[in-house]
């Protein structure tokens, strides 16, 4: 009996020593309830208390030690563009959090759910222009969806909380938290609650009937209607609902570059990529569709060419959970707000049966006259060069579409987008509003480490390759089996293509001296091989595939080649050019 | 092309630290200016209230009204014509002391203006005028030639005409 009193009250005792704890060691509370087991990071002065605790929580939270800042944020991106779970990324004060801004401004303009947590100078020491100190609230503002610096140990709790809450509710994005050193330091009672509404913000709005039903009724009418659908689709994880509506409907579907891989390359009523360098079908059609169905897409300026003639002969409507996306770039005739997964639902009982079999047919039309123009001579060059388009065909044939296909910014990136083929979701992940050079590799990294399981293969030019390649330190410290193919036209590929299309052929600063990259991987001890020629390509991706560790693949292709169709800046979609 | 007229938005918020970088950002993205910016706390506790004027299209107003609302700390944001709302401003001049003796016109000048005076020293004197601008604009013009030791004029605060139910908005959060 006396035992067991002593055991109750050594518990009770222990319980209470528990609670009451630092603020570094807080953080890491927060981070364990919040479900996090992996963040990316670069330690230093202002937040060595939450890597002391870091170093004590090694069993239950996994910290990767990225080389570069903006390899976190990029890596904490790919994690979460896989899985749908929250990103990671930490970082010192000072030019650490500095580092963070583009992979903060890349999640904020693609809608990933992401938490940078950053130390800062004590409290004492704010505006004295300490040591490492930068003001990084005033310099993220403009690129988070929230944030705010801590300066008391006793507001973690409920700041992390809300924080997690914001980045991953409604329309996903970037929070940044700034943590005052004493206020890592500091002990306090440690309480964690959940944060589930803040009576400011409402995450998700409700769907209104009455405009559910217009939309409803214009779909229903509608002769030759167009879906173009967007990351809100893969966001609201409404896939499957996404796929039962159009095939209830028989609406032909394209999609926006971050729309990929929500609806399967080879299905039939999928017509292809819209905007800039999309197919030609889906683009001219634009212009000649009755009625356009934007789902959880924001019209950006890559997709609408010249607004002023853009889809004026269309009835527009747009469904989104961002109300500021309404009539931002398009006006709307029937606007739609909410979760894409609750409203396809809502929806898919009032929708007709229906089929467009003419009118798809003339996406199909298109698309003949694409493959002959364009198509062709990307995937079965007959020239000596390697194109970048055959490089994907023959991933393709080895993946069978199941990898995870990270691209970075460029001509590969637009011949990844339009030729890998996806048949499962969260499978594309990319830079596409911010067009962030370097993003890939370490994405690529987040991208492994949250779906192990899959096939991750990093699709970068060589230039956005040299913006991140000190991350192969990262893949190499990981083991992280990121397969790496950089395709090489000794060039900045897409400025080059303007400068030939736009500029007189006067290549400023875009040709590129490159390094042996091979022997740069090699020295990370991670295994690769050059291709030069177009019979060693099909085995070199098949051993690269077959490999368990990391690999890397360089592949010289044809240097002045250009990406089309495309559509000129200030052009019309229907301008869209062939050559 | 849309015709660019001046706008009152109102913005209700939490009164947390950073909100005016935010708010004043929104503005700076796309290029436009705020003629004036006052901030206070609202009719409710707690809650703070940003009046800025800004001269835009109504479309301009519009979309940026909808970024301020997506803001997360923002509660509720609006924009009015002039014509919608009733605003004041406030100005204070300070005039040397020894010139409202000598020069007998600035009693007049006070007078006509419905200008109150706020303290009198040795040195100086402090009028307030409260009023539309070209009213304290005036009064500038009338006293510039007497010595103005300073001058200041408040940002726009303004109310609007039809309600504005707040308290019942934030319920439905």
């Amino acid at each position: 009996m006396e035992t067991q009193t002593q055991t109750q009250t050594e518990t009770k005792a222990k319980h209470q020593k528990m609670q009451h704890i630092s603020g570094a060691e807080a953080v890491i509370q927060c981070l364990l309830a919040e479900g996090v087991d992996l963040l990316y990071g670069y330690p230093g002065g202002a937040i060595m208390p939450i890597y002391d605790e870091l170093y004590k929580y090694q069993d239950q939270l996994q910290h990767v030690l990225v080389r570069h800042e903006q390899g976190a944020t990029h890596a904490a991106q790919g994690y979460a563009r896989v899985t749908g779970k929250v990103g990671v990324a930490m970082a010192t004060s000072g030019p650490g959090a500095t580092n963070l801004v583009t992979g903060i401004a890349d999640a904020q303009i693609d809608s990933t759910p992401m938490v940078c947590i950053t130390g800062q100078v004590g409290k004492h020491l704010l505006g004295s222009d300490a040591f490492q100190e930068t003001d990084i609230v005033g310099i993220s503002t403009p690129v988070t969806k929230w944030n705010y610096q801590v300066t008391e140990a006793s507001e973690i709790p409920e700041v992390l909380a809300k924080a997690f809450y914001i980045a991953r509710s409604g329309r996903p994005g970037p929070v940044l938290i700034d943590i005052t050193k004493n206020a890592q330091f500091e002990t306090f009672d440690f309480e964690y609650q959940k944060c589930t509404s803040i009576r400011s913000y409402k995450a998700v709005p409700d769907v209104d009937k009455k405009q559910l039903l217009d939309a409803v009724e214009l779909i229903n009418a509608a002769k030759k209607p167009m879906i173009i659908f967007g990351q809100g689709v893969i966001l609201g994880e409404a896939e499957k609902e996404f796929k039962t509506f159009i095939e209830k409907t028989g609406i032909p579907s394209a999609w926006t570059i971050l729309g990929l891989s929500a609806l399967e390359s080879k299905h039939p009523l999928n017509v292809g990529m819209v905007g800039m360098h999309g197919n030609y079908g889906p683009n001219k059609l634009t212009n000649e569709c009755d009625v356009l169905i934007a789902i959880g897409m924001r019209f950006d300026d890559r997709v609408t060419g010249d607004l002023s003639r853009y889809a004026k002969q269309a009835k527009v409507v747009h469904f989104d959970i961002d109300p500021a996306e309404i009539d931002k770039n398009v006006k709307t005739d029937v606007a739609v707000l909410g979760n894409s997964k609750e409203t396809l639902t809502k929806m898919l009982p009032l929708v007709h049966e229906n089929s467009h079999e003419s009118w798809l047919k003339e996406f199909r039309d298109y698309d003949a006259i694409e493959f002959d123009k364009v198509i062709k001579d990307e995937l079965y060059p007959t020239k000596e060069g390697i194109t970048m388009g055959e490089v994907l065909k023959e991933i393709n044939q080895v993946t069978k579409g199941k990898a995870v296909i990270v691209s970075d910014v460029g001509q590969h990136q637009m011949v990844t987008c339009r030729y890998a083929e996806f048949n499962q979701t969260k499978s594309s992940i990319t830079s596409g509003g911010l067009g962030t050079m370097g993003f890939a590799l370490p994405a690529a990294i987040g991208a492994k480490m949250g779906a192990p399981e899959r096939e991750v293969i990093a699709i970068i030019g060589d230039g956005g390759y040299q913006m991140t390649i000190q991350e192969l330190g990262t893949i190499f410290q990981t083991k992280a089996a990121v397969k790496i193919v950089v395709l090489n036209n000794e060039f900045l590929g897409m400025v080059r293509q303007w400068q030939q299309l736009f500029f007189d052929k006067r290549y400023a600063s875009t040709e590129m001296t490159n390094p042996d990259f091979v022997t740069i991987a090699k020295g990370y001890h991670i295994d690769g091989q050059r291709v030069t020629k177009r019979e060693n390509l099909t085995s070199a991706i098949q051993e690269m595939i077959a490999s368990k560790d990391s690999y890397f693949l360089e592949v010289c292709v044809e240097k002045e080649n250009n990406v089309f169709p495309m559509i000129p800046t200030g052009a019309s979609v229907s301008d869209i050019r062939l050559s | 092309m849309e015709n660019q007229k001046s706008f009152t938005i109102s913005v209700y918020t939490e009164n947390n630290i950073g909100l005016l970088n935010r708010v004043s950002s929104i503005f700076l993205k796309r290029h436009i200016n705020i003629e004036s910016l006052t901030a206070s706390q609202s009719e409710i506790e707690h809650v703070n209230r940003f009046v800025i004027v800004s001269t835009m299209t109504a479309t301009q107003a519009e979309k940026i009204v909808k970024q301020l609302e997506k803001q997360i700390e923002v509660i509720r944001a609006y924009y009015h014509t002039d014509e919608e709302t009733i605003y004041q401003e406030t100005a204070l001049f300070k005039v040397a002391s020894d010139s409202l003796f000598d020069e007998r016109q600035i009693q007049n000048i006070i007078k006509d203006s419905h200008a109150n005076i706020v303290t009198v020293s040795r040195e100086f004197f402090v009028i307030e005028k409260t009023g539309r601008r070209h009213e304290t604009e005036q009064l500038y013009q009338d006293l510039k030639p007497y010595k103005l030791m300073q001058f200041v004029r408040s940002g726009r605060i303004s109310v609007t005409k039809e309600p504005m139910n707040i308290s019942e908005m934030l319920a439905a959060f």
